[in-house]
């Protein structure tokens, strides 16, 4: 295949779980893609962006766009930092700037990995094996600015041995929200456990997300009381990457 | 307008330990989301229509002299009269003179979030009125002297065993001696002692959900019948509400009434909507001698030409309270403003300033439910960001964090100091993380600064291996020695 495909990995896959980078790569590659991961990536500017920093955020765009501006797609395991870019990019810059038509131009070929996958890709499976039961939490970030909704669902269907339930409440926050969940950090302890008692009612012994802040922090929750339930990124049970009950 | 809303993260923390108040909130964010969901599933139009309630505000807003001026020369047609009141003390003014010209002593109102942003009732008992609500949550918040705990609902954190308190002490000057704990005679004993009031009154005093330019009428939507008796009963009818509330025609009132009722209480319609077009007129049955409408800007042309424009197309539905994880988590109490939950920390600020209420807008997670709710589409989360802006640019937001955000996006633009600083954080989480004990992963339990309000309520997985980008560059060094190696291998075959 001829496009140019990147991958923004984003700085907390790059710090906290490089796994999901190497299943998003994988992902990519079985899709057919030769797939670049630029070394100067760094940062979207969300942190930025939601706290009221505006020209940090726009430093941090005009970086991104030094990255990524000659890639025919760029696609990001995250719904947040992937709507950042598509959604929020656009608005940054006044039209009469010249940073905005570029921009603007790179936001909408700038992709959440599951909409890529499935949307641009065409894929329809994946040849991977998880013997385990699984619920899907949705990012609040991909769900809405993105829709990302069915796509991981879909795609999860496909893996081999994979049993999917749904929580009661999959659409509800999690309570993570970048600096919220230190800044309120009650309000979000309360959060996260409304999300982990969900997630500890349907049984399943994997919870599947699609942004890794939110998986840290729902893991983290789960592990302080003390539940046996791992957090995964979809992409890492999508890569065949997370072993069967009681391996591994 | 008096805030609290700088106290927001004690009165939060307070009210996360609060049960009774969880479980309130627990039925509130449950019940009527799905209500809601129930109703809007009936109506397949649902979002066409939002569509259509979106463009009618916009419109109306962006005419809005023009629709006012409307409004006023009907109201003046029908026999009424019209007062333009700049601030919320010059309302205040205008409702206290307007009493003063019928002699008043006794006044009744119905639930008006405008008169609660105006403190309305403080200015007109201060005039030696008295002063009774009659909607029975507002009523009963009026009996605790608290602010609503929700535009729709004001009461809606208190037990029944709460308000039988309330009742007890309240009406033992009324002879109830009994305290009585059931809920349907509660209501009884609120029906009995209002009914006097309603009797007495000189001066009823409305809000309205709607003005309509087209025929100098204003619409109340309600439940408890409570408006009718307080716009009909007393010789003067005060409506006392914002400019933003005037829609241009029926038939655009017609759109915004089969979204407010679903919106609000998962109710197709309200039990009661009204349509006051003015004073008594001859042959009518009942009626006031007089209907005055106080118009309030108090703040709100300034946010017409300010970028939080938007939130002036709010129908006061409480839809995004409901279905908000904060409100949920701490009540409308927290807020400290009449107006809580995401239109509320939108609106507090505009209507004070963000040094006394930067804290509601930060307190989002921007999950964006409010938004996806919302009968009028209003970008809630990206208002709510606005006001983040404006507190970091008037160095509002703490140094630390200014420092911080600076560093951040100098490190974003020099990426071999950036991929420098994440090792250096990869090795202060290592070294905080314990020693590897099992196969089931190195969890850190408490984490310094600014972190710490991660690990107060959960753990953190600490990361191994090195960053992505590092052992990314390592793969692909070691399949380019590889790949060389073998074509140096083939390279050898071949001579």
């Amino acid at each position: 295949m001829s496009k140019k495909v990147a991958l923004f990995a984003t700085c907390i896959v790059n710090t906290m779980r490089p796994r999901v980078g190497f299943a998003a790569l994988k992902l990519l590659e079985d899709a057919g893609y030769d797939v670049d991961v630029p070394e100067s990536q760094t940062c979207c500017g969300q942190p930025n962006f939601n706290s009221g920093d505006r020209e940090g955020t726009r430093q941090l765009a005009r970086h991104f766009l030094k990255t990524f501006g000659c890639y025919d797609y760029v696609v990001v395991p995250s719904g947040s930092c992937g709507g950042m870019v598509h959604t929020h990019y656009p608005d940054l810059f006044e039209p009469s700037e010249e940073e905005h038509a570029p921009l603007t131009a790179l936001a909408s070929r700038t992709y959440e990995l599951m909409s890529f996958l499935t949307g641009v890709a065409g894929v329809k499976e994946v040849s991977a094996r998880c013997n385990r039961k699984v619920t899907y939490h949705d990012s609040c970030a991909g769900l809405r600015e993105l829709k990302v909704k069915q796509q991981p669902r879909d795609l999860l269907k496909t893996v081999d041995g994979l049993e999917l339930v749904e929580m009661k409440e999959p659409e509800v926050c999690c309570g993570f929200g970048g600096l919220f969940c230190v800044k309120y950090s009650d309000i979000s302890g309360d959060m996260v456990e409304k999300k982990a008692e969900d997630v500890v009612g349907t049984g399943a012994d994997l919870v599947a997300m699609g942004d890794v802040g939110c998986l840290l922090n729902v893991e983290g929750r789960l592990n302080r009381r003390g539940e046996k339930i791992e957090a995964v990124h979809v992409a890492e049970i999508l890569a065949g990457m997370v072993p069967d009950r009681g391996e591994g | 307008m008096h805030v609290t809303s700088d106290q927001f993260h004690e009165k939060s923390a307070e009210a996360l330990k609060d049960e009774s108040l969880a479980g309130a909130l627990f039925v509130l964010g449950k019940m009527f989301p799905l209500m809601r969901e129930a109703v809007v599933a009936q109506l397949p139009e649902f979002d066409a229509l939002r569509d259509r309630a979106r463009d009618i505000r916009n419109h109306t807003l962006d005419h809005l002299p023009d629709y006012l001026d409307a409004f006023e020369q009907k109201v003046n047609a029908n026999g009424g009269r019209v007062h333009w009141a700049r601030t919320g003390a010059e309302a205040n003014r205008i409702v206290a003179k307007l009493c003063a010209e019928v002699d008043a002593k006794q006044v009744i109102k119905s639930k008006s979030m405008v008169t609660e942003e105006l403190e309305l009732n403080d200015h007109l008992e201060a005039q030696g009125l008295v002063v009774t609500e009659t909607d029975l949550g507002e009523y009963i918040i009026q009996l605790r002297k608290e602010k609503p705990f929700h535009i729709v609902g004001p009461a809606l954190h208190l037990s029944a065993g709460q308000v039988s308190d309330t009742f007890y002490e309240a009406h033992k000057e009324y002879g109830r001696t009994e305290k009585v704990e059931d809920k349907v005679k509660l209501v009884e004993e609120a029906r009995i002692v209002l009914r006097e009031r309603f009797k007495n009154a000189d001066v009823g005093i409305t809000g309205a959900n709607f003005l309509i330019a087209e025929t100098g009428q204003i619409a109340l939507v309600t439940n408890e019948g409570n408006a009718d008796l307080t716009a009909t009963l007393p010789k003067r009818h005060i409506v006392v509400t914002g400019i933003e509330k005037v829609v241009p025609t029926l038939d655009d009132l017609g759109v915004l009434l089969r979204l407010l009722p679903r919106s609000a209480t998962g109710q197709e319609t309200s039990n009661y909507v009204s349509l006051y077009t003015g004073p008594r007129q001859d042959g009518d049955g009942d009626g006031p001698a007089s209907f005055d409408v106080v118009l309030v800007d108090n703040g709100r042309s300034e946010m017409l030409a300010s970028p939080v424009k938007e939130m002036l197309r709010c129908i006061r539905c409480g839809a995004c309270l409901n279905s908000c994880p904060i409100y949920g988590a701490v009540g409308g109490q927290a807020y400290g403003s009449v107006y809580s939950g995401p239109m509320g920390s939108v609106w507090t600020p505009a209507l004070t300033s963000v040094s006394q209420a930067g804290d509601l807008p930060n307190a989002s997670t921007f999950c964006g439910k409010c938004e996806e709710v919302c009968p009028v589409r209003i970008p809630l989360p990206k208002l709510m960001r606005h006001w983040r802006e404006k507190e970091f640019e008037q160095h509002l937001s703490p140094t630390t964090a200014r420092w911080g955000l600076g560093v951040w996006a100098w490190l974003g633009r020099h990426p071999s100091a950036y991929r420098f600083f994440v090792s250096l954080s990869l090795i202060g989480m290592n070294a905080m993380a314990p020693a590897p004990t099992s196969k089931k992963g190195r969890w850190i339990a408490k984490l310094p600064f600014i972190a710490a309000g991660w690990t107060k309520s959960r753990n953190l997985a600490a990361p191994s291996g090195g960053s992505f980008l590092s052992q990314y560059k390592q793969a692909q060094k070691a399949a380019a020695s590889k790949n060389s190696a073998r074509s140096s291998n083939a390279e050898g075959e071949n001579k």
